[in-house]
């Protein structure tokens, strides 16, 4: 039986798919793998809060206002008395929320956006590509600042304003991939073989352009977690009780604090600049990755 | 044999198709004119140096030529009672893959990277057929049973990066024959393989169009693949039609200056003056599409050019029956 010894024979020879290279690559770039872990860390963080904080985050206790660090309180309390550690615990909720919420809508919106234009062109493409320029060309920041006064500061709206305002850069990688897809033969192939236009978007033209996607992504959740966090800062952004790490730097603004009390900001401001920077090396290592020119 | 392939009605009508493309340099007829019948069940071969406009032939039939700058001007491509020139996209969707199939150039190119080949073609199975996934996976094993890829319940796993060039070209043929189409386009279906697998894919063909009875449309520019496995051939040059005949009337006999040219070109083993002769070539180059003289096209690369051929171009006259030929001298 021919076909058995075949079998074996090809079961032997472990596959090279590119998932399997990158992957490998990716765990070479040590940077990117201490990120992934400490972005584990925080993701498992923010999903057992309520297992991991010592304290009910948002519980006031004037008796215990800004207390230092003690053993009932490891980072001590803040202004009027709640659990720094707790809150931090909890903070990590709002980042990863607005992180994954924000980039989720917008990588949509510009996977949408920018395989319609790529692949249909003329027109489409025409309207689509000024777009992506008009809003390319407001200041984002202020226009968060406006959107967010005149919805009302919230968790929810500031997810809304990033995922609305962050696709225009998707919306261009992904038009010029697709662009280029557009003209492998692989394309022709499917046209000739009576594929419809929504067939081939989804099956030839997206798996091959998600490359770049993913790590534009990657350091789209970095920055859209700082930006919640200068927002929040700013009195902007999420609402107190709720903790974030953003607005628990806000207390920081007294000077007697920054000068007196640093473990009311320093914890928080720490976690913001480990989180992005673990994030910004995952997304270095996907990018060295999924680079298809290394191989 | 050939006459009775020639009895049947054919399966392919071209009428005076026109495909034009728009350059910033002004309109070029890629195909100019062309009429053109597939005979049922045989392999008609279309040959022409490169930019001739054969391929234009084969996307225009498939109507998927790209648009713009491309278009289908005027003319009818007859095909089953239907003129495909005016279907619409979903209709000619449903023909594509389906009725006719089309083979490139490029193996190594035109399979999708990410996929597995089974995907692949339980898609454009699926694509045509209302079957369940599990039926069409088993109809992909089938197709690449008949193009005689070893095992093919193993290899249908494979992605396209862990076959060879031959091994893909015989998957783009698995695919194309997947639906059982009446026809097969294959453009320069050998042309990017080495020639031992030239011959098998070539060979596969064949038994393609004998078992299934499929008609194959051949476009190359190697005269030796036209000889052994056409039974019609048209040679085009410069958009248009110059000559059409049986393959072995075309070998025996070939009428057109520009034919005879192509055939001297071709290097012989063992001919008479073997060291001495200097291979045959045709001096000059294919005239630019953009800015044609009256004449005939091939006037300026003649040796047997008249005043006539300067002045007007000829229109296609009828040798022996069936032996098509534009040329003055036998206008």
């Amino acid at each position: 039986m021919q076909g058995v010894a075949d079998k074996t024979a090809l079961q032997e020879i472990p596959r090279q798919t590119f998932r399997r290279l990158a992957w490998r690559r990716f765990l070479r770039h040590r940077l990117a793998l201490a990120g992934a872990v400490i972005v584990a860390l925080i993701v498992l963080m923010a999903l057992f809060a309520p297992w991991l904080a010592p304290h009910e985050p948002n519980r006031v206790d004037i008796m215990l206002a800004r207390e230092g660090p003690s053993s009932g309180h490891l980072l001590g309390s803040d202004v009027v008395g709640r659990d720094v550690l707790s809150r931090l615990i909890y903070g990590s909720r709002v980042s990863l929320s607005v992180g994954l919420g924000a980039v989720g809508i917008y990588v949509l919106i510009g996977l949408v956006l920018g395989c319609v234009a790529g692949y249909f062109g003329g027109r489409v493409d025409m309207l689509i590509s000024r777009l992506v320029d008009a809003v390319l060309s407001f200041p984002v920041l202020m226009l968060i600042l406006v959107i967010v006064g005149m919805l009302g500061p919230s968790l929810f709206n500031i997810i809304l304003a990033l995922g609305f305002l962050g696709w225009p850069e998707v919306a261009r990688i992904v038009r010029g991939q697709t662009l280029a897809v557009r003209e492998e033969l692989y394309v022709v192939s499917s046209e000739a073989a009576g594929a419809r236009s929504s067939r081939i978007i989804l099956k030839d033209v997206l798996p091959n352009i998600m490359s770049p996607v993913i790590v534009n992504a990657t350091f789209g959740v970095a920055r859209a977690i700082l930006i919640e966090a200068g927002l929040s800062f700013l009195g902007m952004g999420v609402q107190p009780p709720t903790a974030s790490w953003g607005n628990m730097l806000n207390d920081a603004q007294s000077l007697s604090i920054l000068e007196t009390m640093p473990w009311m900001w320093v914890p928080p401001g720490l976690m913001i600049f480990v989180a992005t920077i673990s994030i910004n090396f995952v997304g270095d290592g996907l990018r060295d990755a999924l680079d298809p020119k290394l191989s | 044999m050939s006459d009775l392939v020639e009895e049947k009605r054919p399966v392919l009508s071209i009428r005076g198709l026109n495909t034009v493309f728009k350059t910033d340099l002004g309109r070029v007829k890629a195909v100019d004119g062309l009429d053109l019948d597939v005979p049922a069940g045989a392999t008609m071969g279309i040959v022409g140096e490169s930019g001739c406009g054969k391929s234009t032939v084969g996307l225009s039939i498939m109507k998927l030529i790209p648009e713009p700058p491309g278009r289908i001007t005027s003319g009818e491509i007859l095909f089953e009672g239907e003129d495909l020139t005016k279907l619409s996209n979903r209709e000619m969707r449903r023909i594509r893959g389906n009725k006719i199939s089309m083979i490139f150039q490029e193996p190594m190119t035109s399979l999708n990277p990410v996929h597995r080949v089974g995907e692949i073609i339980s898609e454009v199975i699926r694509a045509h057929q209302k079957v369940h996934r599990k039926l069409a996976w088993e109809k992909g094993i089938d197709a690449l049973d008949k193009v005689r890829i070893p095992s093919p319940e193993i290899r249908i796993n494979d992605y396209p990066h862990e076959m060879s060039g031959g091994m893909r070209q015989r998957v783009m043929i698995a695919l194309a024959i997947c639906c059982d189409p009446t026809l097969i386009i294959a453009d320069e279906p050998t042309t990017a393989l080495d020639v031992t697998i030239q011959a098998q894919i070539l060979a596969l063909l064949e038994r393609i169009k004998k078992d299934l009875g499929t008609s194959i449309i051949l476009i190359t520019h190697n005269l030796g693949v036209i000889a052994e496995n056409t039974e019609q051939v048209a040679v085009m040059y410069a958009g248009r039609l110059v000559e059409y005949a049986d393959t072995a009337t075309l070998f025996d006999a070939p009428l057109h200056p520009y034919t005879r040219g192509l055939m001297l070109s071709v290097p012989r083993l063992g001919g008479k003056k073997d060291r001495q002769s200097r291979l045959n070539v045709i001096p000059g180059l294919v005239p630019n599409l953009l800015s044609l003289a009256p004449g005939c096209r091939f006037a300026d690369r003649c040796a047997q050019a008249m005043d006539v051929c300067q002045r007007s171009e000829p229109e296609i006259s009828i040798q022996d029956g069936k032996h098509l030929v534009r040329c003055w001298r036998y206008a």
